[in-house]
């Protein structure tokens, strides 16, 4: 009944840190002849792929270095790699959050700049964007992979109801409608009881192709554009006329679920991030494509979400900054785009190499990459520094417009107005 | 004698020493943390996250600045209904199955009070992840339940809708805890001597009657601690709202309670920040509201209570 003394996470957080920086600073430093690199990650569940393909690839071309990837859980990530860097014990690459949190460790001093790094020019602006100082003149993390987000459909489906692949948007809601009255299939395969993917795979999948990408992400960080304009509202709407299309009792079905429903053949699409590939390859045993988010009507340019998610840095303290440099430097190759794209499909190289990928699903995907132009989550860079922040809210009203609780103007309102709360190009 | 008061007049080392444990623990772990927890919540940090003194800043920006004290008011209202149902509905179910785990002539009372006890020993993930499946509209079995009473228009998707999960989910934490108050008061109820209930039985008393005038007025002590424990655990609640809705307590945050503010506001969830001088303030005030009604407790109700000596 007194189920969790709230006050003592406090403590307990604090001892945990303590007790975890004692045990780091007992551990021997690693004394090898040449020179050995630690890599902090997040990704613990990566750990296989970097032993055994990615390490020792580059220790093939590099036999003086050494590489040991060292994950710690996600949760307690940034926690334990802040203890971590002030106490002097952290390795020598980092793994890098995309934007503030890894902004705020460049500008606490415990990440180099990458401006010379060899290879750098690989990437794009808006590949380097997440990793940037607001002024963009300081690049501190060589990106590593983005998630794109489309829709994903069971192809057994669509032929059982002779369905063709929607292009635009009233295309698309003729499909859903033909699965909605002639089949007993779910038609889109969304839930809004966590929130987030109404927001993520709703929100920022169909999203850019109103506000044109980095055209209108830029406008709304400058203030040019307010999210009450007609061609956010526009997206809102959009995903309005979802809620007649989702499944029964939506409103209680969580991310799991969803994933389930698509994965058991009960439902047609699913609006989707890339990383769920894995999962459905492991899961479905019937065949699914692709196809990405369609167009308003008339429009002819398409926009995908690229959304950049996981980069590596190098510790400003490390005393092994030339080999992390040489590293870094291998993973803007192209060899390195391929073997981390195949490897992990769904989490896609930021680089500009042409990658040839072995599943066809997330072949599909990036193939988007040529033919759309790519931008990012509109929330992630400045927006969500204040209180409210932007991505919380985004995920708020965008499962209420699902539920039917706010109209799509209500929504841009509320989210606009938390913005001009705080943000001054907005106020 | 002489020589015992003696004894008496040294120090009493002793009890210095007995008392050393407790007290060494609880200020190590629950005195000086809250009183930390505290004293920071008079600080502010700027960007660098150097903190400075503050003083009542932030609980003045926590109930007047409409950003905070929203989601305040709001946490605050919605933990009064999550305890109100505890209060109506766990601790009358509570007494009820003492009361009728007690009656003199009940088979199997003792795996009943273990089938009934069960739930409070599992892990609140389990109990979370349970109810959702029962609940959810995909896969659960209450819609067909439902449908086998002809009620399946009835069905709602509970758990998802703003104007029923929070009750759902308090009565989803009844379900869990009617345990505790249904053991303590059955722990009470033993212990009143069979010689009273037997005098009224003798005067003409039916089963009812002596559980109202006689036992009930003999309890009454107890479900007042049961009333506390449930007061401070439900202000103190988090994990349950946490496992089954996650942090942002949604649908637009309609389950959102002190405890899981508390957390989104110090650790900070998603792209959001963590401040740890606002969670501290969040902190405070959650216990200068569990301090009022403990207060209000030991002042006004339990000066009240009268006890008798059995």
């Amino acid at each position: 009944m007194v189920k969790l003394q709230l006050r003592n996470l406090v403590t307990t957080t604090a001892t945990a840190v303590l007790a975890l920086s004692a045990a780091l600073i007992t551990l021997p430093a690693a004394s090898m002849a040449e020179t050995a690199l630690k890599i902090e990650s997040w990704r613990n569940d990566d750990i296989d792929i970097w032993n055994e393909t990615i390490i020792p690839a580059f220790t093939k071309k590099h036999p003086d270095i050494e590489v040991v990837f060292a994950p710690t859980p996600p949760a307690d990530y940034n926690a334990s790699l802040n203890a971590k860097l002030s106490g002097g014990t952290a390795g020598d690459l980092i793994t890098c959050r995309p934007f503030d949190a890894s902004l705020d460790l460049f500008n606490k001093g415990h990440l180099a700049s990458l401006n010379g790094l060899a290879g750098m020019e690989n990437f794009s602006d808006v590949a380097k964007s997440a990793w940037q100082t607001d002024d963009g003149a300081t690049t501190f993390c060589l990106p590593m992979a983005s998630v794109i987000h489309g829709f994903i459909y069971n192809k057994e489906i669509f032929e059982e109801l002779n369905l063709s692949i929607p292009k635009t948007i009233p295309e698309f809601m003729k499909v859903v409608e033909t699965i909605k009255s002639e089949s007993r299939y779910t038609p889109l395969v969304i839930g809004t009881a966590d929130q987030w993917e109404a927001a993520t795979m709703g929100f920022q999948n169909v999203g850019p192709n109103f506000w044109k990408g980095e055209e209108g992400r830029s406008a709304l960080i400058d203030g040019s554009q307010k999210l009450t304009d007609p061609q956010y509202v526009a997206v809102w709407q959009h995903l309005a006329e979802w809620s007649d299309f989702m499944g029964k009792g939506y409103k209680a079905q969580k991310y799991p679920d969803s994933q389930n429903l698509f994965t058991l053949g009960r439902g047609a699409i699913y609006p989707a991030g890339s990383w769920d590939i894995t999962t459905f390859n492991t899961q479905a045993d019937f065949e699914f494509g692709a196809f990405p988010p369609p167009l308003p009507e008339g429009q002819s340019e398409c926009y995908i979400s690229d959304h950049t998610d996981i980069a590596l840095g190098v510790n400003s303290a490390s005393p092994n900054a030339e080999a992390a440099m040489t590293f870094l430097s291998w993973m803007a190759s192209a060899e390195f785009a391929e073997l981390y794209a195949n490897s992990l499909p769904g989490f896609f190289s930021l680089s500009k190499h042409k990658v040839t990928l072995t599943d066809p699903v997330a072949q599909e995907f990036v193939s988007w990459r040529e033919s759309c132009n790519s931008t990012i989550r509109n929330s992630y860079q400045i927006l969500s520094r204040g209180t409210p922040n932007l991505e919380n809210d985004l995920w708020n009203v965008s499962a209420q417009v699902l539920n039917g609780t706010l109209t799509p103007e209500q929504a841009a309102q509320q989210a606009e107005d938390g913005l001009a709360k705080w943000y001054g190009p907005h106020k | 004698m002489s020589s015992s008061r003696g004894i008496s007049k040294k120090f009493p080392l002793h009890i210095v020493v007995f008392l050393a444990p407790a007290t060494l623990v609880y200020t190590l772990f629950m005195i000086y943390p809250l009183a930390d927890s505290i004293r920071l919540s008079f600080y502010s940090a700027d960007e660098t996250g150097a903190t400075y003194f503050a003083g009542l800043t932030n609980y003045i920006v926590m109930v007047t600045d409409p950003d905070w004290s929203g989601a305040f008011w709001n946490s605050l209202k919605n933990n009064f209904i999550f305890f109100c149902v505890h209060m109506l509905v766990q601790n009358p179910i509570g007494l009820l199955l003492a009361a009728l785990l007690s009656l003199p002539r009940v088979r199997g009372r003792n795996t009943y009070r273990t089938l009934l006890f069960m739930p409070t020993m599992l892990s609140v993930v389990i109990i979370g992840f349970v109810w959702q499946l029962i609940l959810s509209p995909l896969w659960g079995v209450s819609e067909t339940l439902l449908a086998y009473v002809g009620l399946e228009d009835w069905f709602r998707p509970w758990l998802g809708e703003e104007g029923t999960a929070l009750v759902t989910l308090s009565l989803i934490s009844v379900w869990q805890f009617v345990g505790i108050p249904m053991m303590l008061i059955y722990a009470a109820l033993l212990n009143i001597p069979d010689d009273l209930t037997e005098a009224a039985v003798i005067d003409g008393a039916n089963h009812f009657w002596v559980f109202w005038y006689v036992k009930l007025p003999l309890i009454l002590p107890t479900i007042a601690m049961v009333s506390i424990l449930t007061f401070v655990g439900n202000f103190n609640a988090f994990d349950l709202i946490y496992a089954v809705k996650g942090a942002l307590a949604g649908p637009n945050f309609s389950t959102d309670i002190m405890g899981t503010l508390f957390y989104r506001t110090f650790f900070g969830f998603q792209l959001q920040i963590g401040s740890p001088t606002m969670g501290a303030t969040v902190a405070t005030l959650m216990f200068l509201v569990i301090l009022v009604g403990v207060l209000f407790y030991l002042f006004v109700i339990q000066r009240r209570l009268q006890r008798y000596t059995l």
